[in-house]
């Protein structure tokens, strides 16, 4: 056994290449360096090509060849470079080319800053490119999770032959964990009968998503659906049950782990909570999410934005109970002591949330928040 | 009775869609020549662009993969770093390679990577209708330069010229399509790009000035016309690197 203290970008390059992947193209963005340049030191001695692109559209595109070509191939960016790779996605999601992308999410929008965030979850869950279709969505918690979740996405990039993305923040790439670096089984080498190698004894084959002719286009979009379909079984979460629990929180990757503590504390002084953590941010576990918030009577979601797995919180409840929200945005972390306080939410009552509920509390550490800030959070709980 | 000149067996037969006096469809046969004649079909990957040649693959009979628009390159190149033994080339317009993809060509072309571009310039954009590309002509009307092309709209990008200030390429060259004298010479062009990529010996271009008569507003004798009387004045035809 090899118990190794590793930070989580590289334990994603230890992790990839164990899955067997052999082709990686990625360009320098903060806080997912390590990745690349672990890269550039282990594919060699794996026997794979590591190429530093010039920039993230050519990475991704790099990736998309290499993948058609028969390769397991990763890339992996944060979050301004994601959104250039978005392009590339759509067109790999339509193409059913399997690559897996890793966004080390950073603050944003724009260029936001360097610090861990969950901004991008919209843009990982709901498309981010053009057209319809989904990704797979792996939300690691931990750099032992980051290491597991890189191989498992590989595995389903295979199985469903189409891109995968492992969403982790930059706490989660910086932080260094033990772990032990046990490869899971290599997935069995997925259908190969559609890669492009030369026609050799065989039909020429074509791999194309500008569907011209009447309808055609249509019935892929039905095929592709069929697959996202088939893709709801692989809904991961993790849920820590108490008995008669009044409240459910629900939390993702990095503010999870924050929750948790916030989660113990609360325990500890007698109030019962449930914690719900999505693994798979999609599928997302819907009904989970409903059957436990149901149970409890209310929600709490917590995440490192100003709100967006909350609105897939609000879709699983469908309104039959109240769902509140708190959460950190532009790269600032939940402190366990606000969302303790965010936990004493009572619905009915005005809800004492997010800023508005810290500037209330001033031994609460919260840095200096803008007027504007205020304002706004006002009329939101108000 | 024996046919003299069959089609390639690179080329799958079928009408194509071009429109008269297109220089996509000799492009595209030249092609299929030359990778038949090298006996490679069964080992080549085309790329194919966005642009009228995205329609490429419906008349190749190899495999072939579409690209994001101007992403040719990388995905040539992706294609070829994990099956080095294969033939691999992109196939790009003048908008696809030297407007939204010059980025893409240019780092392609620095790191050497084992490719053949084909790269026609038809010196507009075919397939939305005939606006303004970078290898437009200074004074040519198009649908984006109404008054004709001004030195403020930028000047007419010279490719193979424009490469040839990297190291790597070994093969940079540029021949036309307006004439069958200057066919067989395109055709002994690509012929020696694919031959040097085959010898593993790094990057080829091949530029071929092609006619765009439906858009330039002429009928297909007089675009020919065009490109040997005046196209050639912007964009010189011969050999512009060969170290190979």
């Amino acid at each position: 056994m090899t118990r190794t203290l590793i930070k989580g970008n590289e334990v994603i390059t230890e992790a990839a290449i164990a899955a067997g992947c052999r082709f990686y193209a990625g360009y320098p963005i903060t806080p997912q360096n390590e990745i690349t340049s672990s890269m550039a030191r282990r594919m060699p001695e794996a026997g794979g090509t590591f190429i530093q692109a010039e920039s993230e559209i050519a990475a991704i595109n790099l990736c998309f060849g290499a993948a058609l070509a028969g390769a397991r191939v990763l890339t992996s960016t944060s979050s301004p470079g994601f959104s250039l790779m978005q392009e590339a996605v759509s067109y790999m999601a339509a193409c059913e080319i399997p690559c897996v992308l890793v966004n080390v999410m950073r603050g944003g929008p724009g260029l936001g800053n360097i610090q861990p965030s969950q901004a991008d979850y919209f843009q990982a869950v709901k498309g981010g490119g053009h057209g319809d279709y989904r990704c797979l969505v792996l939300a690691p918690a931990t750099v032992e999770e980051a290491y597991n979740f890189t191989q498992l996405a590989f595995e389903l990039a295979g199985k469903y032959r189409s891109p995968v993305i492992l969403l982790a923040d930059g706490l989660l790439g910086q932080l260094m964990e033990p772990v032990d670096l046990v490869p899971r089984p290599q997935a069995p080498s997925p259908d190969r009968s559609w890669i492009l190698d030369g026609a050799k004894g065989r039909e020429a084959r074509l791999i194309r998503s500008l569907l011209m002719v009447d309808g055609e286009l249509e019935i892929h979009n039905y095929h592709l659906a069929e697959k996202y379909r088939a893709m709801a079984k692989e809904v991961r979460f993790e849920l820590d049950r108490q008995e008669d629990a009044e409240l459910l929180v629900v939390a993702y990757g990095t503010s999870s782990r924050v929750a948790k503590a916030a989660v113990r504390e609360a325990r500890a002084s007698g109030m019962k909570v449930d914690l719900l953590r999505p693994m798979t941010l999609w599928p997302f576990p819907s009904e989970a999410v409903r059957v436990a918030a149901q149970r409890a009577g209310r929600v709490l979601v917590v995440e490192m934005s100003m709100g967006q797995m909350v609105e897939d919180v609000r879709l699983a409840v469908e309104g039959s109970v109240p769902v509140e929200f708190f959460g950190r945005p532009g790269g600032a972390m939940p402190t366990p002591g606000e969302i303790r306080m965010a936990m004493d939410w009572v619905p009915g009552k005005k809800a004492k949330i997010c800023a508005d509920f810290q500037i209330e509390k001033n031994d609460i550490e919260i840095g200096t928040i803008p007027t504007s800030f205020k304002d706004v959070s006002k009329g939101r709980s108000a | 009775m024996k046919l003299v000149n069959p089609c390639p067996e690179a080329l799958t037969d079928v009408p194509m869609t071009y429109c008269s006096g297109c220089g996509h469809g000799l492009a595209h046969r030249l092609v299929a020549e030359v990778l038949d004649e090298l006996e490679v079909r069964e080992k080549t990957v085309g790329v194919a662009p966005v642009g009228c040649a995205v329609f490429a693959y419906d008349y190749w009979n190899f495999d072939v993969t579409e690209a994001p628009h101007g992403r040719t390159p990388c995905v040539a190149a992706g294609i070829k770093r994990v099956l080095p033994d294969r033939v691999v080339f992109s196939y790009q317009g003048d908008g696809d390679l030297a407007s939204i993809g010059m980025s893409e060509i240019v780092h392609t072309a620095n790191r050497g990577e084992n490719i053949t571009v084909v790269f026609i310039n038809n010196a507009n954009y075919g397939m939305t209708g005939g606006q303004m590309a970078p290898t437009t002509p200074l004074g040519m009307k198009t649908s984006t330069t109404p008054l004709g092309r001004s030195t403020g709209e930028g000047h007419p990008i010279r490719v193979p010229e424009l490469l040839n200030a990297l190291e790597a390429p070994v093969y940079l060259d540029r021949q036309s399509l307006h004439d069958p004298a200057h066919v067989r010479k395109a055709k002994a062009s690509l012929k020696r790009a694919f031959q040097i990529q085959i010898q593993g010996k790094g990057f080829t271009l091949v530029e071929l000035l092609s006619a765009c008569p439906a858009n330039w507003g002429m009928t297909p004798v007089d675009a020919m016309k065009w490109v040997k009387e005046q196209m050639i004045k912007t964009f010189p035809l011969g050999v512009v690197r060969d170290k190979s």
